[in-house]
């Protein structure tokens, strides 16, 4: 299969994410290091068939984040990011 | 509005099966009551886990098909042949059993009344089930979004939720286009094609209202609609994708 058609969005690592974030990392924009576009992460393309969860850029596939779980730890690397601009959660 | 700013780190909750409800050969709609359920909001979805006795675990993510004033928690979950999560849940389940899940997660690709309109809704197969719980957010509400749905189906009988879906499209403000990719129904004059930029053409509001579009179903059909919406002038931040993987089950 090609890279095409293994390719999920944003919303796919809600759940990943939500283990190590307590704010919905989704709805955050997120800009990429490589070519400097922004988007909300859950409009990013996400790859789950690594052995780890690799976020990239929908504008020019530079990867911006990869989540490894193993082992009891996790390793996160966001060298791919510029910055996130994370909204403020809603009160209840 | 439910409130679903959950300040803290997702965990896992027990759901009991209140009902399974059988909604075509391969798709079944999991009833589930969760104590403490947050809330949700209309195309969000949850994981599910599943543990084995020797311990082994497999994790599958479904859209939750329930609108959020609905008082039990629907999924509505297909079974693929060579799943590991799927058959389980389509076929085994009972009323009574039990499952392990977590969410709602996924604040994007999610829609309220009042997010914009005209709202189109594209979906292919089972890519109904988000689309519907926004149809469902739609009409619970009394919200009065021009909405237009169009749904990718193989066959007639490939339908989920067809009642229902004939139901809201007689109600003032929706509208519902079918079409069949494999067999249609004798004397159909509808759509007998896979998606195309001729078909999003003729079934998609146009760019120049402002529409706001959420596009799930398999990757290919994503891609093919997501695309087409964009050259048609859609604003790309106006197009939501869910797609579903080719590792599902």
């Amino acid at each position: 299969m090609d890279d095409a058609s293994l390719r999920l969005d944003g919303n796919a690592a809600a759940g990943l994410l939500g283990e190590l974030f307590a704010v919905d990392l989704t709805t955050a924009r997120c800009c990429c290091a490589g070519c400097g576009a922004a988007e909300p992460l859950g409009a990013e393309a996400v790859y789950v068939s690594a052995p780890g969860t690799v976020m990239r850029c929908v504008h020019c596939d530079h990867a911006l984040a990869v989540v490894v779980h193993g082992g009891g730890r996790y390793w996160l690397g966001v060298s791919g990011m510029a910055w996130l601009e994370i909204p403020e959660p809603a009160s209840a | 509005m439910e409130r679903t700013a959950l300040l803290g780190r997702l965990t896992w909750r027990l759901a009991g099966v209140a009902e399974v409800v059988p909604e075509t050969a391969r798709t079944a709609t999991l009833v589930l009551d969760v104590a403490g359920w947050p809330g949700h909001r209309a195309g969000q979805h949850v994981d599910v886990r599943l543990t084995a006795e020797d311990g082994y675990q497999a994790q599958r993510s479904y859209s939750i098909a329930s609108a959020p004033g609905e008082s039990q928690l629907r999924l509505t979950v297909e079974r693929l042949d060579d799943g590991e999560v799927s058959p389980y849940l389509v076929g085994e389940l009972r009323a009574g059993d039990a499952i392990e899940l977590r969410g709602p997660v996924g604040g994007y690709f999610v829609w309220e009344p009042g997010a914009g309109e005209p709202l189109l809704l594209v979906a292919g197969g089972s890519g109904i089930v988000p689309l519907a719980a926004m149809l469902r957010r739609r009409i619970e509400t009394g919200d009065a979004t021009a909405v237009r749905l169009l749904y990718s189906s193989r066959t007639p009988a490939d339908v989920i939720y067809a009642a229902e879906l004939e139901r809201a499209a007689s109600l003032e403000g929706i509208e519902v286009i079918h079409t069949y990719t494999r067999s249609q129904p004798q004397g159909w004059t509808g759509y007998a094609r896979r998606i195309d930029d001729a078909m999003l053409a003729e079934v998609a509001w146009p760019a120049a209202h402002g529409p706001l579009a959420y596009v799930c179903g398999p990757t290919s059909l994503v891609e093919t609609a997501a695309s087409g919406l964009v050259a048609a002038g859609y604003d790309p931040a106006a197009v939501r994708t869910e797609r579903f993987g080719p590792t599902g089950g």
